[in-house]
């Protein structure tokens, strides 16, 4: 299959998760579609990766293999940011019984 | 490397030291001695005695730029403990773990100081902002602070996606399939379609982390919401150090195409100084007008990237000096108020005229009055531009909102000696001896960078 179906498909991805973080109002939601961004760069990097290896470059095979390696570190760090996103989303809900972004607004009057 | 590994030994050392620590005041100090470890073993390393000889595959690489800086961001922390350690108590009991989440910061600017690859720079990135999102939050009974715990949050991931879009889009265009920095092929003639999306995408997502405009608003009310200790330290250190990230970024691997996205830089400074410095003129509290004062300085700070010339490097390290330090100066006169008002100010030149004359100094610096590193450090970066030689129209626009900030500076500076003190507001500020001794030195500080830029600068000659 050509490298531009995939780059496609992960830049629709992207683009739902940057429309649904702009336009969602739940916390929750925002921060799912924040992840969908996340998840559909690991896809186009794996994608680039395969591309890179098949024809061996100079720099050999660990050079095209490094992208799959920073898939991982994208995982890993995804993973801190929920556990701290979701300290902060539950701390808002004890004080305000509420995750709604427009709540947030309220408050600045 | 002696710097990255020992903040982040000393952030552990901090938190598991919060179950030991008997007394409220033991992490203060146990933070002071850290960051004077932190800072010699950095020093070290600049003299070529590194501790650690890790081999990091080219992944990081330490140059003089990278460890002046973050002798300028380390002896700016150090000053902010020495003036505001006691000031974290006020934001909750768990004091020995604030400070451990800025030890982690410290790792992460030490990192962005010192990365060569588009890897280490997302990674700095994070390690700097995920403790700065739970700082920011860490008065849970605060629902100003939730709110900009939240706000920061989403914004910064939010931004990190766009980031990691334009690293693939980048690992994908460039044909030697490379993350480093300095091997990334750009190709000749114009940027493929793949490159310059994720050029822009970059370009984007670092110009949030730094509060430029169009992107910058949410600096303000993260800013506002915070703890006024935690502002000052997000304001100055974590803002400059991702201020050296996008300089180190974009001089070394897209600086062979300087002319052709050097258009997008203009729009952006333009809109970041004249939205910086007219809204702030507008602001009743000083902690807000600081922060918009904030988004202007990173104005100025955006002439060494349309510059990217030996003179804005060191404009840039000049700069980052000049502005932490006076920041840090002038929120530790705030931190020491209960009401950041301007009427909060009034008189105070009558009930402690020490504060009162720092604080001048302080402002004066920021406003760029000559005799203060203010005034040096906008003379360096504005000279970067002007031997850069394009778009001088924007040099004179510089300075014409240079001429503005007196307006919302000099405000504060009127309260402080023309105006008589309102009776029951920031009636009983209690300062000790010790504070107000680093406090002179620190303005000291400020005078002395005024009259010899060089302290700074000629370290990158050494």
């Amino acid at each position: 299959m050509e490298i531009k179906w995939y780059i496609f498909l992960s830049l629709v991805l992207f683009c739902i998760g940057i429309i649904g973080a702009l336009t969602r109002r739940n916390s929750i939601i925002v921060f799912m579609c924040i992840e969908l961004m996340l998840n559909s760069v690991n896809l186009l990097l794996v994608a680039f990766s395969k591309m890179h290896l098949t024809p061996v470059n100079a720099f050999g095979p660990a050079m095209a293999t490094s992208a799959q390696i920073f898939v991982f570190f994208i995982m890993i760090v995804a993973a801190a940011e929920v556990s701290v996103g979701l300290a902060i989303i539950v701390m808002l809900y004890r004080n305000t019984r509420s995750i709604d972004i427009n709540f947030l607004n309220r408050l600045k009057n | 490397m002696n710097a990255i590994i020992l903040s982040a030994l000393w952030g552990v050392v901090m938190m598991l030291g919060g179950v030991f620590f008997k007394k409220s005041t033991t992490p203060k100090y146990w933070a002071i001695a850290g960051i004077i470890i932190i800072l010699a073993g950095n020093l070290l390393e600049f003299f070529g005695h590194p501790f650690f000889n890790v081999d990091t595959k080219g992944m990081l690489r330490f140059d003089s730029f990278g460890l002046i800086f973050n002798s300028i961001a380390f002896i700016s922390t150090l000053l902010f403990f020495l003036l505001n350690g006691r000031d974290f108590e006020k934001i909750g009991i768990h004091v020995s773990e604030y400070f451990s989440l800025i030890f982690f910061v410290l790792c992460g600017v030490s990192i962005l100081s010192s990365f060569n690859t588009l890897l280490m720079l997302f990674l700095g990135i994070e390690i700097l902002s995920i403790p700065l999102y739970i700082l920011t939050g860490s008065e849970k009974r605060n629902l100003k602070g939730n709110e900009a715990s939240l706000k920061y949050f989403l914004m910064g991931a939010f931004s990190t996606g766009l980031m990691l879009m334009g690293i693939a889009l980048i690992y994908g265009g460039n044909s030697l399939g490379s993350f480093y920095i300095d091997a990334i092929n750009l190709g000749s003639g114009h940027l493929s379609v793949l490159i310059g999306v994720g050029l822009v995408l970059i370009l984007v997502a670092m110009a949030f982390k730094v509060s430029a405009a169009p992107f910058h608003f949410w600096a303000p009310d993260v800013y506002d919401g915070a703890p006024a200790v935690v502002t000052s330290f997000m304001m100055t250190i974590a803002k400059v150090a991702a201020f050296v990230a996008f300089f180190r970024l974009f001089s070394t691997s897209f600086g062979s195409m300087h002319y052709q996205w050097q258009t997008l830089i203009v729009i952006i400074t333009a809109a970041t100084l004249l939205i910086g410095n007219i809204t702030a003129v507008f602001q009743i509290s000083v902690k807000r007008m600081l922060a918009y004062s904030s988004i202007s300085h990173a104005g100025f700070m955006m002439f060494t990237l349309f510059a990217l010339n030996t003179t804005a490097k060191e404009g840039l390290l000049f700069y980052a000096a000049a502005y932490s330090i006076a920041t840090i100066g002038i929120f530790a006169v705030i931190i020491k108020m209960s009401d950041y008002s301007i009427e909060g100010f009034n008189g105070l030149g009558k009930r402690q005229p020490l504060l009162a004359l720092t604080s001048t100094i302080f402002l004066l610096s920021l406003t760029g009055i000559p005799l203060t590193a203010g005034f040096m450090a906008k003379f360096y970066v504005l000279m970067a531009a002007v031997k850069d030689g394009h778009q001088l129209w924007l040099v004179i626009f510089a300075v014409i909102c240079a001429a503005i900030s007196a307006i919302y500076y000099f405000r504060v500076i009127q309260a402080i000696y023309f105006k008589d003190p309102v009776p029951g507001v920031n009636e009983n500020i209690a300062v000790s001896q010790g504070f107000e001794w680093i406090l002179v030195i620190t303005a000291g500080l400020i005078i002395l960078l005024g009259i010899l830029p060089g302290l700074v600068i000629d370290w990158l000659y050494y």
